[in-house]
């Protein structure tokens, strides 16, 4: 049994083939006219939240985990700390987009105009604070994440407790961290969008997507390693309980989603619903198949305890599910950025690639670097003999 | 389930071993019928054989019901029933009918699976239960298993060779 990925050049060359496509894809949203610099800026805006909030979420996952002493995870717990490897490179994606193309994704960095509402919100929504908020956020997740992963793997080599109680203190940090900074983040990048448009359900509702797309994430991660022959330790009821979470998680991202919509609807205050009537009149199409895609394909296809054993059901049930957040984030960000620009061409697809294959690259550059086992880890064997009835 | 007339039981005191004797006595042909723990033991329906409850099948069609239900009912009283005018909201406004939709999937589901567990276990009010032993309502890992006729005795050295304390033979 290999305990050590091997980043092999095969794989290697094609995740240089996807971010080649990336370089492409940006080189024709810079030079082309059909891309506007609304649009190419919005959709890096919009890849760079969805792949930090993958990032954020294999961190998030371990924490969790880490504190609620759960056993069943540890076996695949390197795939999401190598996956919160991603953060600090998503934060320099993200202050680039944001140095150069802030005036074009955020119209209330625009002072020039007197706005009374957006006086009212300038104490928070400045320029100077939000790029305060930026590093503290970036800061705190960085060092955190990589303090977590590095206790893990030095356990490799020192079977010491130490290393455990380490990893549970720093997981607890974390949680309460990002408790806070994972809404203030979502008012940031993506509410302040449409500045004049508020929610307070919004933070819980980018936080659940951020979830299930993680799982998502780790369950297409996985899979992968097992057809390369990694990680036969890793079986169906790591698979079910993986299924569990994309199930639930599906139901209470709709949760949240419909939370928020019933109370929009139903009380029919213009400044509330200006964010729904764009949305369901301009991008009738995107809006159903976000539904579709996130809770009514889920819902049914992992209902039963047998598709949720199914590798290639779970399987493609999370790649619908990847696709579909995307899907969700493009809806939240396009229509206030980009109006009615707004496309799907080779621009959005080829950077979407692009991102997938820098992601991916250094997911695995993460994985090669150390063993695939917590082979110290105080549950590792508790992982190995887990098994699930329901 | 038929009744059983004719049995041994016997106890063990841990759950490791109650497993391990089972399947021992299960390799010498002895017919175990069933097992009763003071607590859920891991793998033991694996061991007795116990196909997977269709309970989850119950809840899907009565919350399937349920879900139906109260859609329609709700959409016959706002269109039909009792036209009222809420809000400014067109008549029917399924947005605001999915919760009780939704909580009505809850309650017929539940009740569907509660009333079909209570059916099906022959439980409820004023049910009795055979009780093999007493020890099997207290800490004891009761185990029961069936003979053939004259052979009690061959029955209880194979259950006494897989580590079970022989309660009794009834016959």
């Amino acid at each position: 049994m290999e305990n050590k990925f091997v980043f092999d050049s095969k794989i290697k060359m094609i995740l240089y083939g996807m971010i080649a496509v990336g370089l492409i894809a940006l080189l024709v949203g810079l030079f082309s006219e059909g891309v506007v610099e609304s649009r190419f800026w919005a959709n890096l805006l919009l890849n760079n939240f969805y792949f930090l909030a993958l990032a954020l979420g294999g961190t998030f996952f371990v924490a969790v985990h880490e504190m609620g002493e759960s056993g069943w995870q540890t076996s695949i717990q390197r795939v999401p700390e190598a996956m919160g490897r991603f953060i600090p490179f998503a934060g320099v994606l993200m202050l680039i987009t944001f140095l150069f193309g802030i005036h074009h994704l955020y119209h209330w960095t625009d002072t020039a105009h007197h706005d009374e509402i957006l006086a009212g919100k300038a104490p928070y929504l400045n320029t100077t604070f939000f790029y305060i908020r930026f590093a503290i956020y970036f800061a705190g997740w960085s060092i955190l994440s990589y303090y977590l992963r590095k206790a893990s793997i030095d356990m490799d080599s020192d079977a010491d407790i130490k290393y455990y109680k380490k990893q549970r203190i720093l997981s607890s940090v974390f949680v309460v961290f990002f408790a806070i900074t994972s809404s203030t983040s979502a008012w940031d990048w993506l509410m302040s969008i449409d500045a004049h448009w508020f929610s307070t359900l919004y933070g819980w509702y980018i936080f659940s997507g951020l979830l299930v797309s993680t799982i998502a994430m780790i369950i297409l991660i996985l899979i992968f390693l097992r057809n390369q022959g990694y990680m036969s330790h890793v079986n169906k009821e790591h698979l079910h309980d993986l299924g569990k979470y994309l199930f639930a998680f599906s139901i209470l991202w709709m949760y949240l989603w419909f939370s928020q919509y019933l109370l929009i609807w139903y009380s029919n205050i213009p400044e509330e619903t200006v964010y729904f009537v764009e949305r369901v009149n301009n991008h009738s199409t995107i809006f159903y198949v976000n539904l579709v895609m996130n809770f009514v394909l889920p819902f049914l296809v992992l209902m039963t305890r047998n598709s949720k054993r199914m590798i290639g059901v779970t399987g493609v049930v999370a790649l619908i599910v990847f696709a579909g957040h995307w899907v969700d984030y493009f809806l939240a960000i396009m229509p206030g950025v980009v109006g009615e620009n707004t496309k799907v061409g080779f621009f959005e697809i080829g950077l979407t690639i692009g991102y997938i294959g820098l992601f991916l690259f250094i997911v695995f550059l993460g994985l090669s670097k150390a063993s695939l086992i917590p082979k110290n880890h105080p549950f590792y064997k508790e992982s190995l003999d887990y098994h699930t009835n329901y | 389930m038929k009744e059983i007339t004719k049995y041994i039981s016997a106890y063990y005191l841990d759950e490791e071993d109650l497993l391990s004797g089972i399947k021992k006595m299960q390799e010498n042909n002895v017919k175990v019928l069933d097992a009763f723990t003071p607590f859920p033991v891991h793998g033991l329906d694996k061991v007795l054989g116990i196909r997977r409850s269709w309970l989850p099948r119950v809840g899907f069609i009565g919350g399937t019901i349920g879900a139906l239900t109260g859609f329609f009912f709700q959409m016959w009283v706002f269109t039909e029933g009792y036209q009222m005018n809420i809000g400014g909201k067109p008549l029917l406004a399924i947005p605001s009918f999915i919760p009780v939709t939704f909580e009505s999937a809850v309650l017929f589901a539940a009740f569907s699976m509660v009333f079909a567990f209570l059916f099906r276990s022959r439980l409820g009010l004023g049910a009795e239960n055979k009780i093999y032993d007493v020890k099997s309502t207290d800490n004891h890992f009761v185990v029961v298993a069936g003979y053939e006729e004259n052979k009690s005795d061959d029955v209880k050295e194979k259950m006494e060779a897989a580590g079970a304390t022989i309660i009794e033979v009834k016959e």
